[in-house]
């Protein structure tokens, strides 16, 4: 019984995740079918409460990832990018090598969120300021938010979630994924410049520069220290989202005083009803997992830490990521994973997290639902897109594994 | 005479110029744009794709395909600054190559530019769109070079036990017959 009614949960959930009826937010739903899913006895209080216990702290860290991120729009940092990317004339190629260092780094540094939602305008201008085509460059960032995402833990909500689990320290983390990143956004590359050749030789046609590039030092410098701080932190045996909170917090003074910014603002910024969301979407899939589904699981889940495990781990997730979303993915596959060692976990987060390049939406359910509504009217080329991901993914994907592999050899889990 | 010049970013300056070369006085020259939308749907597909944290004022695409109405709008506003002569100017929206081949419905030539490396003769000139507009135009086509012609011999043909070389991966051309959906 308690079986059948957290998976119909579970099933509720992610679906009105992906329908969004009425336009309500996914915490609606998904905070009442955690209620439910606790008072039908289907998850005991006490798992309930530890698993909040877990999620907690991940969703302050977010939090704070996500003010931050916020904060560095506000203070000029992407229109900054945006005029460097622009700032001289060259073949698109250097265009397109820039838009990957650019993507890589801000989406490591200030999450995937950062890059799809403030990066991609401001890569667009740059684009057609410098007269290149669009397209190579807009997909470009598409794929880089998930494929760059996997440096450091706040490069992303997967990460964030499963770091606690791998019980590695934020510089050990980012140490060992640090070659897995590069060799993925080195694959991504490779692709790239192949498959969008035909777009990356027209020759451009730069537009006078209409403002010199004013380095935001200030903010470059707060996003350092903050870095430095998650090494110290976690180093020092702190949570290292006390780091993210300082550098927000720095930020959201200097932003208060100019006047740049508005409690009202950082209170959005936090996107709290999301919050909510992952917290009542971990209590939801605690359930499922504690009724049945961990043992089903378990058999299918490879285990140890040689290159075939990690391997099949990270298909397995990437599989799974696709069918709905890389974030209900994580949560499931994680308590299974973790009991493998943080080889293991970290694995899963490069299926999760370069999986979804597949399909231009992050994953099928997303797609299919997109092709009902046919809001846009206008897709990108699905075909297209297609044929960029089974490019990229499989090899992205093993490059990154085989880098982790050999990482975990030489460094240590 | 109608002459439709097909304007492309990067590209299109050289069909310019050939379009003021080539066309009679009287011709009349139609400087034509299209916008794929692909950039502001992609954006807004991978917006979609972060779940649990969709809220329509975040949303980059819409941005995206503003920004796109808007470069297209300069572009052409350029094309006809360069042209320097009286034309017309067509914004179309939707893919490129079955924009570009319902357009030239009617016309007397079809002016557009050569893709790829333009620093040297060969291998492949059209990507995927120009082969499209190339195959199906409907009147005659001038195919110009986006910059000077490059210098250099061409590629002596493959010696005898050679294969015709296989399309490399990613983007080959299309099969003949594969249809090609809006």
């Amino acid at each position: 019984m308690a079986e059948a009614v957290s998976a119909v949960l579970l099933a509720v959930v992610l679906v009105t995740a992906v329908v969004r009826p009425w336009g309500w937010p996914e915490a609606v739903i998904a905070a009442p079918a955690a209620v439910i899913v606790v008072a039908t006895g289907a998850i005991d209080p006490h798992q309930a409460l530890d698993q909040a216990k877990r999620i907690g702290p991940v969703i302050g860290f977010l939090a704070a990832v996500l003010i931050l991120a916020q904060l560095t729009e506000d203070e000029g940092l992407f229109r900054a990018l945006g005029r460097w990317l622009a700032r001289d004339a060259g073949p698109p190629r250097r265009l397109l090598a820039r838009v990957f260092a650019v993507a890589a780094t801000v989406t490591a540094v200030l999450s995937l969120d950062a890059t799809v939602v403030l990066l991609t305008p401001v890569v667009f201008t740059a684009a057609a300021r410098l007269g290149a085509r669009a397209k190579p460059h807009i997909y470009g960032l598409s794929h880089l938010a998930n494929s760059g995402s996997l440096l450091l833990p706040v490069s992303n909500l997967t990460n964030l979630i499963a770091f606690a689990a791998t019980g590695l320290s934020f510089p050990r983390f980012a140490a060992l994924m640090a070659v897995p990143w590069l060799a993925a956004i080195a694959a991504e590359y490779v692709v790239f410049r192949r498959f969008f050749r035909s777009d990356l030789y027209a020759p451009a046609r730069p537009q006078p520069a209409a403002e010199p590039v004013g380095v935001p030092w200030l903010v470059i410098t707060i996003l350092g220290a903050t870095l430095a701080g998650f090494v110290v932190t976690s180093l020092a045996g702190i949570n290292p989202a006390w780091a993210a909170a300082a550098g927000a917090a720095a930020l959201a003074v200097r932003g208060l005083a100019r006047g740049q910014t508005s409690p009202l603002a950082i209170w959005r910024a936090a996107d709290v009803a999301f919050l909510v969301f992952v917290l009542a979407l971990a209590v939801v899939v605690a359930g499922v997992t504690d009724n049945g589904l961990a043992g089903v699981l378990d058999r299918v889940m490879p285990s140890g830490s040689s290159l075939w495990a990690l391997l099949a781990t990270a298909a397995l997730a990437a599989a799974a990521a696709n069918v709905i979303n890389n974030l209900p993915a994580v949560l499931v596959l994680l308590p299974l994973a973790a009991a493998a060692g943080p080889g293991a976990v970290l694995a899963l987060l490069i299926g999760v997290n370069i999986g979804p390049n597949l399909t231009y939406t992050g994953s099928l359910a997303t797609l299919l639902w997109r092709r009902v509504l046919r809001e846009h009217g206008e897709e990108p080329d699905l075909g297209e897109f297609t044929r960029l991901g089974l490019l990229t993914v499989p090899l992205a994907l093993v490059a990154a594994v085989v880098a982790l592999w050999a990482g975990l050899r030489v460094i240590g889990g | 005479m109608i002459v439709i010049t097909w304007i492309v970013e990067g590209t299109w300056p050289a069909c310019v110029d050939a379009a003021r070369t080539v066309a009679p006085a009287d011709a009349e020259i139609v400087l034509l744009h299209v916008t794929g939308g692909e950039a502001g749907a992609a954006a807004h597909g991978a917006y979609a794709g972060l779940m649990g944290r969709r809220r329509p004022s975040r949303d980059p695409g819409p941005r995206v395909a503003e920004l796109g109405a808007a470069s297209a709008r300069e572009l052409l506003e350029a094309a006809a600054g360069r042209l320097g002569r009286p034309c017309t100017t067509a914004e179309r929206r939707g893919r490129a190559e079955r924009e570009v081949v319902a357009a030239a419905e009617g016309a007397d030539l079809l002016i557009l530019a050569r893709d790829g490396d333009d620093t040297r003769l060969g291998p492949r000139s059209l990507g995927p769109a120009s082969r499209f507009v190339v195959d199906h135009a409907p009147c005659p086509v001038l195919l110009v070079w986006p910059r000077a012609v490059p210098a250099g011999p061409v590629p002596p043909p493959p010696g005898p036990g050679h294969e015709p070389p296989h399309p490399p991966p990613g983007r080959g051309p299309e099969p003949p017959h594969s249809p090609h959906r809006h």
